[in-house]
């Protein structure tokens, strides 16, 4: 912490007065709103809740369901899964993704495995513990109800994917293998090599085409979704591009679902794909549905470190990593710059396990990220110089290969051994890794309720793109398990209910939402191709990025993030008078499409900080100087922040102006837990 | 390095379409392929020429989204997809051509983008095993042999890229067809359909029109992940197999 003054509980803070015991360091900036509950969860035990909100979801008549239509947009593990099971129900499904086929969406690049409380090893797994550790890893801000839920269903998952065909990895007597993963003491993350993702999706993506033959899913690639038709309170439609030939399309349902991903990239470099937006999300938002948490990112301990300005993204080495590879730097700074392997065993510093003993190097990612930061702000990271400092840390595999021999750290992680080399042109198994802490996945996102029903009716979100599971921070291998939860066994049974009292009255393509919705749509493509100014779309995503990097990414301050907000605001004035967009609208147009995108990422990015401004606590990926304790750990304040912040669009809705931003409070009750600060010492 | 880049440009897929050449200089080593494509498009848009179209997602060889003949060949010169190819592949001075994948089943929509729904539709057409959500036994009931699984996983690693097309003299797609052929055919659960998948997804691929196979191998030279070519034994195998069984 050498050079971090100024970041102890009582410093900084000049620029408001502390009210009746609480800061409000957001003051100014957004205005406070009625609290809001989650009104579906059923009460009573925990472990029954589920199976009370099956049992009382209405059901619909199988006669009735292809009546009923239902846009999905996304086809990753949560709206691919969506899509699939909600076709063999029989209902009638358009499915949106803007790729040239749906198996591309990016959870095809995840990597390490998914989660599941099998309890195949005996190790002491259970769903309680798989919901005690997700509930734990997110630092206590999650809501335990749907945790519980996702814990319950995990099983389900595997024994559904495999009934599909995915290639899980196998032991020799043909039983499935599985392997622990950051953040836990269990066994329970099922893997295929390093592709588990990629397996996963497919399986989805297989499931789905099957349903696009049989006529019950229509799909629509290389279409994006540029907003949400709201008539009289219910989502009805989505207005879409196609990306192809530009033409302006509306499409109308009786639901709406959104899986639409996450938003990391409005850090500009993150381990997203390139086309990952917030654009679904926030058009959305700007039409009444609460974005909850925003500020919770999660920055991913084990990335290949930034080599150069040109970089357009980040590649992510699968956390799976650590649990063979040993992280560690140089004692002394001035060994940073040798061959590692000639720094002697006494001379390295293999931090994790030295701080964390109990843990060691599979400490929750969180952890590992801040402190990666810590050891290059000490002077002791190594690799390239990237301004002031050497940012890397090295992941070293030379124990793991003397223990079990090369061949079998082959066997587990070739693919990626394989694809460090091909981008550093360094071979990991001679030189340790270098690898740096990367943004990877968002816990915030749109909010929703136990059913996974957002503020707006009949719009449902689900996969990243909710904000329902994760709390502040998500342990390894949890996102593809809430993909395929949401998709696969949630969402199904919550629709229903809802869809039980359609179909809808039918809304015409002239209803005044169909043609606003329309209308604004139109303009504000016109509006890109029309200001003529100066800037690439790229040239403006790289500065706001480097703008939530610095003031909104490992740490943040209250100075920090009233500088970036109004630095974001100035950035945004720029981007609408002095953009440069070329081609046409009624064409492929690459360059439009990311001015879309980027001009919701800087909308977003405001709120990240506001969010991130109101928070003055620590907890999981969101980490407050101003909070911490006496050795620089994360320091939650439950009795001022146990709450979802569920953020209204306080702006107007055809214009730019973001207006204030009206917050939500909903309240976080532990009734099967109790809250602990985090320890994993 | 400084480069010269001869490049396809065809502004929709009835356009004739031609090479424009272009000079980028101050490319680093450590540029990805397509890294380098975004510097030369920050020039045109610079300069007022629109940039050029091509396709990439993840940009970690994962997704298939990205493609591109370079020199004539899928992915270019090594055993990786476009955007895992970096420029310390090439030398200062160089001249690179690029061009889409060209196939008559992959019609070229705009510049390097190409239309690969057909390779959707044969999946479709069988490329699956089917398992309604929900109806699935306890995934430990059915034991996979490992070499069963690790084969299948092999060949399940194929990212629908379309490079084997690209390189084919035939325009065949029978590696990727092989490889799901045998992905599925590797696994237990996946028997029940073996025989009426192999007819009904090679009557879609010739459908498309993609090619027939004659051993030339270019696809599997080609192919970013390194399926084998005995996939399209496989393929063959079951096919004759189905059509003995009276599929
Ligand atoms: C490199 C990497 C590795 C990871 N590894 C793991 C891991 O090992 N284990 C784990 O549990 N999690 C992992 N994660 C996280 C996990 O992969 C993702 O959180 C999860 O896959 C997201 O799934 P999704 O279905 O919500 O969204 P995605 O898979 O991102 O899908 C989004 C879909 O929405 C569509 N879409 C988006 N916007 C629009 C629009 N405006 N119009 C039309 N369509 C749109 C896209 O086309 C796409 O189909 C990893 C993530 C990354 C980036
Ligand atoms: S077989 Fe290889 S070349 Fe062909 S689509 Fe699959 S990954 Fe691409
Ligand atoms: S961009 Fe995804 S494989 Fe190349």
């Amino acid at each position: 912490m050498t050079d971090m003054p100024d970041t102890t509980l009582t410093s900084d803070h000049s620029h408001d007065e502390p009210s009746a015991g609480a800061y409000d360091d957001a003051s100014g900036y957004y205005t406070l709103g009625e609290p809001i509950a989650d009104t579906k969860a059923p009460a009573g035990d925990i472990a029954d809740r589920w199976q009370t909100r099956k049992f009382e979801a209405r059901l619909v008549n199988p006669a009735n369901r292809r009546k009923l239509s239902i846009i999905i947009v996304g086809t990753g593990l949560a709206g691919g899964a969506a899509a699939a099971t909600l076709g063999e129900a029989g209902y009638n499904v358009k499915s949106f993704c803007y790729q040239d086929s749906p198996r591309r969406a990016h959870s095809i690049a995840a990597q390490g495995g998914i989660n599941a409380a099998k309890n195949y090893k005996e190790d002491g797994d259970s769903t309680h513990r798989l919901f005690y550790d997700t509930v734990k890893g997110g630092d206590y801000r999650s809501r335990e109800s749907n945790v519980y839920r996702l814990a319950e269903v995990s099983t389900n998952i595997i024994d559904q994917c495999v009934a599909q065909g995915v290639p899980f990895a196998r032991e020799y007597g043909g039983l499935l293998d599985n392997r622990s993963f950051g953040g836990v003491q269990v066994s329970r993350t099922f893997y295929a090599r390093g592709q588990t993702g990629q397996q996963l999706l497919i399986g989805a993506y297989q499931a789905m085409e099957r349903q696009v033959k049989l006529g019950t899913v229509t799909e629509y690639t290389r279409h994006e979704m540029l907003e949400v038709i709201v008539a009289d309170g219910q989502a009805r439609g989505i207005i879409a591009r196609d990306m192809v030939t530009g033409a302006i399309e509306t499409h109308l349902a009786d639901v709406v679902v959104l899986a639409s991903g996450g938003y990391g990239n409005v850090f500009y470099l993150s381990t997203n794909a390139m086309g990952s937006n917030v654009t679904a999300a926030w058009r959305a938002h700007r039409k009444g549905a609460y974005m909850a948490n925003p500020c919770y990112t999660q920055i991913h301990p084990t990335c290949i470190p930034v080599s150069g300005d040109h970089q357009s993204k980040l590649t992510l080495m699968s956390e799976s990593l650590r649990n063979d590879g040993r992280i560690w730097v140089p004692k002394k700074a001035e060994d940073c710059a040798k061959d590692p392997r000639d720094i002697p065993e006494e001379d390295r510093d293999y931090y994790l396990e030295r701080i964390y003993p109990s843990f060691g190097n599979l400490v929750p990612r969180d952890i590992a990220s801040r402190q990666a930061k810590n050891m290059c702000d000490e002077g002791r990271g190594v690799g390239p110089m990237v301004g002031d400092f050497r940012r890397g840390v090295y992941l070293d595999f030379k124990d793991a290969i003397a223990r079990l021999g090369k061949d079998a750290i082959e066997e587990k992680y070739d693919n990626l051994l394989d694809m460090y080399e091909r981008i550093t042109g360094e071979n990991p198994y001679e030189v340790p890794m270098r690898i740096y802490p990367a943004v990877h996945y968002v816990m915030g996102g749109l909010w929703v309720d136990y059913d996974l029903q957002s503020s707006i009716k009949g719009l449902f979100v689900t996969g990243e793109a909710n904000f329902s599971d994760h709390g502040a921070n998500r342990l390894g291998a949890s996102a593809l398990m809430q993909g395929l939860a949401d998709g696969y066994f949630v969402l199904p049974h919550t629709i229903r209910d809802y869809l039980s009292d359609g179909p809808f009255e039918e809304i015409g393509e002239d209803h005044p939402a169909v043609t606003e919705a329309r209308a604004d749509v139109e303009a504000r493509i016109e509006k890109f191709l029309s200001i003529n100014g100066s800037r690439s779309v790229d040239s403006f995503h790289r500065e706001l990025g480097h703008i939530m990097w610095e003031y909104c990414g490992m740490e943040r301050t209250a100075e920090g993030l009233r500088k970036a907000i109004d630095m974001i605001r100035e950035l945004k004035r720029e981007f609408w008078s002095d953009l440069k967009v070329l081609g046409t609208a009624d064409s492929l147009n690459q360059s439009l499409e990311k001015a879309g995108r980027v001009a919701d990422f800087i909308e977003l990015g405001e709120l990240m900080c506001i969010d991130a401004l109101n928070r003055r606590e620590s907890c999981g990926g969101h980490f407050r100087g101003e909070s911490q304790t006496e050795d620089g750990e994360a320091l939650r304040h439950d009795d001022e922040f146990a709450y979802v912040a569920a953020w209204e669009w306080g702006g107007d809705a055809a214009s730019n102006d973001m207006g204030t931003p009206i917050l939500h409070k909903e309240d976080l009750v532990y009734t099967a837990i109790e809250m602990k600060q985090r320890s994993y010492k | 390095m400084n480069l010269t880049l001869k490049i396809w440009r065809q502004t929709d897929a009835v356009d004739k379409g031609k090479i424009h050449t272009y000079e980028v200089a101050g490319i680093s080593q450590d540029m990805s392929f397509l890294e380098m494509l975004d510097v030369l498009n920050e020039q045109l848009n610079e300069l007022g020429e629109e940039p050029i179209a091509f396709d990439s997602d993840c940009r970690e060889g994962i997704c298939g989204m990205c493609s591109l003949m370079i020199n004539g060949e899928p992915h270019g010169p090594e055993v990786t997809t476009t955007c895992q190819l970096h420029m310390r592949s090439f030398n200062d001075g160089d001249t690179i051509t690029i061009e889409p994948w060209r196939s008559g089943a992959f019609p070229v929509v705009k510049d390097l983008v190409v239309d690969r729904s057909a390779f959707d539709r044969i999946i479709q057409s069988g490329g699956y095993i089917s398992a309604n959500t929900g109806s699935a036994p306890e995934a430990n009931s059915v034991p996979v042999p490992r070499d069963n699984a690790v084969r299948a996983f092999n060949v399940a690693t194929c990212i629908g890229c379309g490079a084997c097309v690209a390189a084919c003299p035939n325009g065949s797609a029978s590696l990727f067809l092989g490889a799901k052929i045998t992905h599925l055919g590797e696994l237990p659960q996946g028997q029940p359909e073996r025989w009426s998948r192999v007819v009904d997804m090679t009557a879609q691929h010739d459908y498309e029109g993609f090619g027939g196979c004659t051993n030339i191998g270019e696809c599997a030279a080609a192919c970013p992940k390194e399926i084998p070519l005995d996939v399209i034994s496989q393929l063959n195998r079951d096919l004759r197999t189905a059509m003995k069984h009276g599929h």
